[in-house]
This record gives C-alpha cells, sequence and structure tokens, in this order.
C-alpha cells in the first residue's frame, strides 16, 4: 500500500516534470541564440509574455477560432524575432557584451511597456485548452493540464530535434553554432541563421506562454516570473547545449517542487521561487560549464 | 592660441581641472544649490533629491561595471542591503543615523566582497547571470527574514536628526543628500588618479595584461565590489531617510536595469556621465508626467499610461544610446563643448 507521504512525493515529482518541461521549451530559444550568435537574452520574460498576451486578444477578445488564432499567435511572434533581431540585434554585432545585454534589457522593457499599454496589468482569463478534471495514476491524482502540457512539449522538443538533425536548415544552424566563419565560407547566410534562431525562439516562447497561460487559466504580468526560470535551466543544463536544455528544465522544475513542498513549512514559504537561482550560483560555483555544456568557459 | 589637448608633464595629465574656469564656475554651482531649498517647492526638491541619491548610486555602478568591467545586475540588491541595515540599525539598535549610516554601508561593503567572490571565477555574462540570481536571493531573504524586515510590508524610519534637529522636510534633508553627493564625486573622481583607479582600468581593458604586469586580479575585482557596494549602501540609507519607509517593492529587479541603463545613457567609465545618466533617468518620468497632465484635456487616460510609457521611452533610450552613442551622455557634451572651444575655425 502506498503511503500519503509517498503519494505527495509523487505529486510533487509530476507536477515538476510538467511545469519542468515548459521551462525546457522556453529555454530551448535561449540557447538556440546563445549558440547561433553568442547573444544572452535578458528578455525572456518578456516574451513569454508576449505570445501569452497575444493568444489571449486572439482567442478572446477578437473571438477567433482555435485553429486560426493559434497560427496566428506564432506569426506575430516570429515578426516580434525578426524586427528584434533586425533591428536592435544585427547592429551591435561585435560589440563589448555589456552592450549586448542591455540592449536585451531595452527591448524587453519596450516590449513590457507596449504590452502594459495595449492590455493593462488585470488578469486576463484564459481559456483552458485541456480539461482540467483530474484522473488517477494508481494513487495519485493528475491533472490531464499538466499531462497535455508535458506531452505537447515533449512532441515539440522532439520536432525540433529531428529539424536540427536532419534538414538542410537545422544542419546549417549547427554549423552556424559550430564555427560561424566556416560556416558562412560554406555558403550559410549566417545573419539568416541569426534572424531565424531570434524567430525561433520566440514561437518557443509564446508557445510556453500559451502553454503556461491555459494552465494557470490566466494571463498576467507574474507569467515572467516563469520566463526568468529559463537561466537557472541553461546554466544548469550547459548554456549551448539542447540536450541539456530538457533534461535541466526537468530537473529544475521536479527540484523546485520538491524543495518547495518540503522546505516550505521550515522557512516560512516562497523557497520554490528562490531554489533554483540558489542551484543556479552553486553550479556556476562548481561547474560553470553545466551538464552538457562546452568546457571552454571564460575562466579568469 | 590653445586648440586641442597638450599635455606635457605628469601633472597636466592627472589635473582634475584643465582650465581655471571649471573650478569657479562649480564653486558657483554648489553655492546655487545651496540656495535651492530656499526658494524651490516641495516637488521639486524631491526630485533634486532623488538625483542625488541616483547620482551616489550611479557613480558606484560605473566604478564596478564602467570603469572595472565586472557587469552586475544585483545593484538594486545593494542599494536594499544599505537601505535596511540602516534602518534596522536606527530603529532596531537605536543608533544614531550619523553612525547607522557609514556602519551600513560598511555592512553593504562585506555584502559586496560576498557578491564579488563568484567574479574570481567567472566573468561576462556568466557574472551577470550570478548576479542576477545574487538579487533574487537577496530579495528573498529580505521578504522572509521577517523578524528583522517585518516581511512584504516592510517598516517605517524616523526622520534622522542632527543635534536635536529632525530633517523631516525636503528641503532639510537636501542638505544631507548633497552634503554627501559631494564628497562621493570627488572621491571616485580621485580615485581614477591613484594605483587603485588606475589598477581597475586595466583590468577592464585586458585582464591577462593586467595580471603579467603585476595587477593582482583577485585583489582588485574584489576591491572593485567592496567600493561600489559602499556608495550603494550610502545611496540605499539615503533613500531609507528620504521615503522615511523601507519595503521589498522599492528594490525590484527594474530598479538595477534602471540603475545599469543611467551608466550607459550617462555613459560608462565616466563619473560625470553618471550624474548626467542619474538625472536623466530621474527627470525622464517627471517630463512624461508633464507631458501626461497636459495631455488629460484631450485623452482623459493619459496619467494611466505613464508607467508603460515610461517603460517603452526608457528600453529606446537605452536601445538608441547603445547604437549611437555608446559613450553616452557625457560624450555628447564634451564633443559640444570642443565645438564650442574651437568656434568659429573648427579646423
Amino acid at each position: 500500500m502506498v503511503t500519503d507521504q509517498a503519494v505527495f512525493l509523487l505529486q510533487l515529482v509530476i507536477t515538476g516534470v510538467a511545469v519542468g518541461a515548459v521551462y525546457s521549451l522556453m529555454a530551448l530559444g535561449f540557447v538556440l541564440i546563445y549558440k547561433a550568435s553568442t547573444v544572452v537574452n535578458f528578455g525572456p520574460s518578456e516574451l513569454v509574455l508576449f505570445g501569452a498576451y497575444v493568444a489571449w486578444a486572439t482567442i478572446l477578445n477578437m473571438k477567433l477560432p482555435l485553429a486560426i488564432a493559434l497560427p496566428l499567435t506564432l506569426v506575430v511572434a516570429i515578426l516580434l524575432g525578426l524586427v528584434i533581431e533586425r533591428g536592435v540585434l544585427r547592429p551591435l554585432i561585435g560589440e563589448p557584451i555589456i552592450s549586448v545585454i542591455m540592449v536585451t534589457f531595452g527591448f524587453a522593457s519596450v516590449v513590457r511597456g507596449v504590452l502594459n499599454m495595449a492590455w493593462g496589468s488585470d488578469t486576463r482569463p484564459f481559456p483552458a485548452l485541456f480539461s482540467s478534471e483530474p484522473f488517477h495514476l494508481g494513487p495519485v491524482p493528475v491533472s490531464p493540464v499538466h499531462l497535455w502540457s508535458f506531452v505537447t512539449v515533449m512532441l515539440l522538443l522532439a520536432a525540433f530535434s529531428l529539424f536540427f538533425k536532419f534538414s538542410l536548415i537545422g544542419t546549417a544552424m549547427r554549423a552556424t553554432a559550430d564555427n560561424q566563419q566556416v560556416a558562412q565560407s560554406l555558403g550559410v547566410s549566417v545573419k539568416g541563421i541569426f534572424a531565424l534562431s531570434w524567430c525561433i525562439a520566440t514561437v518557443v516562447s509564446a508557445l510556453g506562454g500559451i502553454i503556461l497561460g491555459s494552465v494557470r487559466g490566466g494571463v498576467d504580468f507574474s507569467l515572467a516570473d516563469y520566463g526568468l526560470k529559463v537561466f537557472p535551466v541553461v546554466i544548469l543544463g550547459g548554456l549551448d547545449s539542447v540536450a541539456g536544455v530538457i533534461v535541466g528544465g526537468v530537473l529544475i522544475g521536479v527540484l523546485e517542487n520538491l524543495s518547495g513542498g518540503y522546505l516550505d513549512p521550515v522557512f516560512g514559504g516562497g523557497v520554490k521561487e528562490v531554489a533554483p537561482f540558489v542551484v543556479l550560483v552553486l553550479i556556476l560555483m562548481l561547474r560553470p560549464y553545466g551538464l552538457f555544456g562546452r568546457r571552454d568557459v571564460e575562466r579568469v | 592660441m590653445r586648440c586641442g589637448d597638450f599635455r606635457v608633464s605628469y601633472a597636466s595629465d592627472e589635473r582634475i581641472f584643465e582650465t581655471r574656469l571649471p573650478p569657479v564656475a562649480l564653486a558657483a554651482l554648489l553655492a546655487l544649490l545651496a540656495l535651492v531649498p530656499l526658494v524651490a517647492g516641495t516637488y521639486w526638491l524631491d526630485v533634486l533629491n532623488r538625483i542625488g541619491i541616483a547620482i551616489i548610486g550611479a557613480i558606484g555602478l560605473n566604478i564596478l561595471v564602467g570603469f572595472t568591467g565586472q557587469i552586475s545586475i544585483g545593484h538594486a540588491a545593494f542599494l536594499s542591503v544599505g537601505a535596511y541595515s540602516t534602518a534596522i540599525l536606527e530603529v532596531k539598535a537605536g543608533v544614531p543615523f550619523w553612525l547607522a549610516i557609514p556602519l551600513a554601508a560598511g555592512l553593504t561593503s562585506g555584502f559586496g566582497l560576498l557578491f564579488g567572490v563568484p567574479s574570481l571565477r567567472l566573468k561576462g555574462l556568466y557574472l551577470a547571470i550570478a548576479t542576477l540570481a545574487a538579487h533574487f536571493i537577496t530579495a528573498y531573504v529580505i521578504i522572509h527574514w521577517e523578524r528583522m524586515t517585518n516581511g512584504v510590508l516592510g517598516f517605517n524610519v524616523p526622520p534622522a536628526t542632527v543635534f536635536g534637529f529632525p530633517l523631516d522636510s525636503d528641503a532639510r534633508i537636501f542638505y544631507l543628500i548633497f552634503a554627501l553627493v559631494v564628497p562621493a564625486v570627488f572621491f571616485a573622481k580621485n580615485l581614477f588618479r591613484t594605483k587603485v583607479g588606475r589598477a581597475f582600468i586595466a583590468v577592464r581593458d585586458r585582464d591577462v595584461a593586467a595580471a603579467v604586469i603585476g595587477v593582482s586580479l583577485y585583489r582588485y575585482k574584489l576591491l572593485a565590489f567592496v567600493i561600489s557596494s559602499f556608495y550603494a549602501g550610502v545611496a540605499g540609507g539615503l533613500m531609507a531617510h528620504h521615503s522615511r519607509i523601507v519595503f521589498p517593492d522599492a528594490f525590484s529587479l527594474l530598479v538595477a536595469i534602471d540603475y545599469l541603463a543611467m551608466i550607459i545613457i550617462g555613459g560608462m567609465g565616466s563619473i560625470l556621465g553618471s550624474i548626467y545618466g542619474a538625472a536623466f533617468m530621474t527627470l525622464l518620468p517627471e517630463v512624461l508626467k508633464l507631458g501626461a497632465t497636459s495631455l488629460t484635456g484631450v485623452y482623459p487616460n493619459a496619467f494611466g499610461l505613464i508607467a508603460s510609457a515610461r517603460d517603452i521611452v526608457f528600453g529606446l533610450a537605452i536601445i538608441f544610446f547603445l547604437m549611437y552613442e555608446p559613450q553616452g551622455l557625457a560624450r555628447i557634451w564634451m564633443r559640444f563643448r570642443s565645438f564650442w572651444k574651437l568656434w568659429p575655425y573648427a579646423y
């Protein structure tokens, strides 16, 4: 017979895996950008917010059917990616790292301001894309929202992996990540790859925002906190590793749920929010290249 | 006629003022500043006070980021440690304010030392991410150490008193703030005429070369964090006395980004730039407010849009300066000055 404690543990792990999968999805975009152009995007939250708000606007505000609203949201996300890459990052290629970091803060600020101006900061109800009636997996209740979001994310990640592995464009992206000069001399449009990696990043962030929005049943600016979890995920997995993103995301999701479940009574709440960042600092101290990252980390 | 920089001795290279006019102008400016509280209304005094505090904080961040090249997104955490330790020392331990601010700044320095440790192993974007994490950890501790900090609500701080004379109005605290701004600026200006300051710049420009000529990276990186967080500690202490309340929301990540924006817009690696940046970032929302007030007749909702308009304008300003004037307002001012110096015979 399974005890209550074991059920509690399993429940935490299952929720953690489900949320962690969404972190993986959002972190995928971050890692692609870093791999292709060594730009660190400090505005991942805003990309997530952007997707969630545009999806809300198309589905609930404009009352479009889902089959039109979702592709429309993704097209808008692609446009945002193009605008950011063309307008903001391309002029700064080759500039010092502080400039590139700050410019990502800059456009994040603009995106946040525009969203706030357009839709205000109230919580917007978000349609449940999946049914919310929990079913039982053995003794453990599982909500279908978590299951379906996990399945969706895994399918997406599998699709992206196949894309990188086998398609011509995916191969060109890997070549650019490996060595920009060689890739360019072999006829790969490196600038095109930069733009493409930003578009993929905005699309996966938007998808992450939509999934989180439907899991939570509402969209507001607190979704931004989820976007920031991208940092612990990529540091744990390795800044330039796609495999690390999947493992890191799930690990961070499970870890934050477990620490929240077991340490909250000790520290008086909120441990879930800070635990990933404690892990981040520890990983940076002990193993800065993460689990799967390339080892040539800048060291002093 | 003199038309350009001729520096033929070390003394002329090191001097602060190149001509005789600036020190006179500066003295006049300070004298004028001392008279401001007699004429200005509380609104503009409040703005000036916030500019003064921002100047101290921005100089601190510029020493770390602009001069030593260590990217920190944790400046809001430094400020919060300064503000909270000042407030706790005064409210809970009964320490008088003139002792509490230096003590709190010292504490913040120790905290900065701790923050600086990752910089010994990490640089560039890894350090930026580490300081980002440190920011969240600090914010967590402040919210959850309720016995000391009173959690999300924060607590009130009594006005500072000098010889039984309470500094409880904008005009009175104005003198305290600017009495600290002036030495803060001069200390920073002089710091970069000394061995330590030169070592900071060497670490920024090429750390390996600096290490080869005998600059201890270990020592100077930590020292930069210590000095920078001392400034932040003072600025935080003044914030606690100026707003007379400390609460966690006043030190969000956006504050850290605002300070980074100040030094980028003002000019990285420039003391004068920190002052311009602090003034720019503090005045911009006020200008937006004025604009919104005049628009309310046409568009009644204008006031509600200030917060988002501020985000958009800040973001655009950051992007604009990074693309077109990476050395910031300080550089624009220098160009303006040298244009008039040579006018009308520019060649």
